[in-house]
């Protein structure tokens, strides 16, 4: 179920605003296992989207397919405007290469829900690498930028240690601070609270109010906390079985959803909570 | 029963000492070679080139399957008949790097393995070229790992280096059996190498274990 054709799909995205992440019938699927079906979702530029849903919903997947780590069978990803998955090439689209998805991936930053900072690198190390190696800052600017933000995530005075004798909280505010390092104009967050002790989540969550209230990013998150996704997101979109089921602002769709799919989630998680 | 001669053991001793370094010598000669040599086997089999991972892994499987004397034979007695003409040493070196090579390449794999997939993820979103995630990120996560296999193959090759003598490599084994043919003693020299042997490869285990823990220490990793 390859629908590689994508000639109807425009080479740039124009219009005023654009949006800043464009997901334009964007299918996945693992052999015969369709994960997500002709999803359409637009982010705008500054915009907080969370995503809820069941397990298996596609949820990672879609964040994943962003940040380039999976590709994808059919539609197109654009993100500030320019294709993603592809790129323009005597008048149509073709699949990227490895140089322009270099090129587009650095605009976007992610998170994961097991940090995966560098076990060998200090936390200051881990935060430089990128800009010393990719974006070609001085040792003494990416050290200055680095400790900026590691201040910024509380992890100044941890710089020197290593993610072994990091606490979780600690790790993932460490991955948060790595990834602002490179500058990024879209964040994401896959679930990035999972792993963490329940008094620790707290530490990252202040981190990422403080993204929302004080930065113009644009940001996607994962997560399961209904009340942290409540109170900090511009819209939710609520995934079930690879589609967009229903999407809102918070108040429309955890006060009042209209579908029962939402609804019977909702009052499950809140069974569970 | 036995007719143990000191005197002679102190007269053969000094020529064993000798030789002693040329065992030393090829051991850490064809060692360099093979550590060398292993990552870049191991890499190729990571590239996305089918031709060349089935290539090279086939290569790995041959090298492994046959015997290190016949290896050592066939670079030295077989390469002549292609103009090939090597010295003993550099016929004895290229065989035992290669050997050694094939079986390094599956360490470093399995070493490679051991990585989580979350620090591939984690280079590729930060944009990591591909040799600076291979040699910054994932090598030195690899290496731990591997360390005690290529600890166990250190031993390994130090302990093949009397195969060389069928070449005429002037290694420890080489020269007892030369001091052997001129004397017709063969107790002495022959239970020196054995001592020598042992005094150079229990230290060395047990130095690698040391070597092992200071690694990950250093690297911070525990
Ligand atoms: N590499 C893969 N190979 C095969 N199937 C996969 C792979 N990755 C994900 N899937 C499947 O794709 C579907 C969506 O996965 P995804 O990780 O996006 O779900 P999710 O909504 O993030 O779930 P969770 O809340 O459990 O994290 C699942 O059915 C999953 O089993
Ligand atoms: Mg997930």
């Amino acid at each position: 179920m390859d629908t590689r054709d994508v000639s109807g799909f425009p080479l740039t995205l124009e219009g005023d605003p654009t949006p800043m992440v464009s997901f334009r019938k964007v299918t996945k699927s693992y052999g015969s296992l369709v994960v997500l079906d002709s999803l359409d979702l637009d982010v705008a530029e500054g915009e907080m989207v969370t995503v809820i849903g069941p397990s298996g919903s596609g949820k990672t997947t879609v964040l994943r397919m962003l940040m380039t780590l999976e590709t994808i069978n059919g539609g197109v990803i654009y993100v500030d405007g320019e294709p993603l998955t592809h790129m323009p090439e005597g008048g149509r689209l073709v699949r990227a290469n490895n140089r322009h998805m270099r090129q587009m991936r650095s605009k976007i930053g992610m998170c994961f829900q097991h940090f995966n900072l560098f076990p060998h690198m200090t936390a200051l190390e881990n935060c430089m690498e990128g800009p010393v190696h990719v974006l070609g800052l001085s040792k003494q600017d990416a050290r200055e930028r680095a400790e900026e933000l590691l201040a910024m995530v509380g992890m100044a005075e941890k710089r020197d240690q290593h993610p072994s004798r990091l606490s979780g909280g600690q790790q993932q505010r460490v991955a948060i601070a790595r990834a602002l390092a490179m500058r990024p104009k879209v964040m994401l967050f896959d679930e990035v609270t999972s792993a963490l002790d329940p008094e620790v989540i707290g530490e990252v969550t202040t981190v990422i109010r403080k993204l929302v209230s004080e930065h113009n990013l644009t940001m996607l998150m994962v997560t399961h906390q209904m009340g942290f996704a409540k109170d900090i997101s511009d819209r939710v979109c609520f995934f079930y079985g690879g589609r967009i089921e229903e999407q809102g602002t918070p108040d429309e769709l955890f006060g009042n959803p209209q579908k029962e799919r939402t609804q019977q989630f909702l009052s499950a998680v809140k069974e569970a909570g | 029963m036995f007719d143990w001669r000191w005197d002679f053991t102190f007269e053969i001793l000094p020529r064993l000492i000798v030789a002693t370094g040329n065992t030393l010598l090829a051991a850490g000669l064809g060692y360099a070679i093979a550590v060398v040599l292993g990552l870049v086997l191991a890499l190729a089999q990571r590239t996305p080139f089918r031709p060349l991972t089935m290539a090279v892994r086939e290569a790995v499987e041959f090298v492994r399957s046959t015997p290190l004397v016949l290896q050592i034979f066939f670079v030295f007695y077989v390469g002549p008949q292609f103009g090939i003409r090597l010295s003993p040493w550099t016929a004895g070196m290229i065989a035992i790097g290669l050997h050694y090579a094939a079986y390094l390449s599956e360490v470093y794999r399995g070493g490679l393995e051991c990585v989580p997939k979350g620090q591939w993820e984690a280079a590729k979103s930060l944009n990591l070229s591909m040799p600076r995630t291979y040699f910054r990120v994932i090598l030195p996560q690899a290496l731990p790992p591997s360390l005690a296999g290529m600890g166990n193959y250190l031993v390994g090759i130090f302990k093949d280096t009397p195969m060389l003598s069928v070449i005429g490599v002037a290694e420890l084994m080489h020269t007892a059996n030369a001091i052997g043919s001129e004397t017709y003693r063969f107790l002495e020299p022959f239970t020196l190498v054995g001592i020598i042997f042992l005094c150079i490869s229990l230290p060395t285990a047990a130095a690698v274990r040391f070597f092992e823990a200071w690694v990950r220490r250093k690297l911070g990793l525990s």
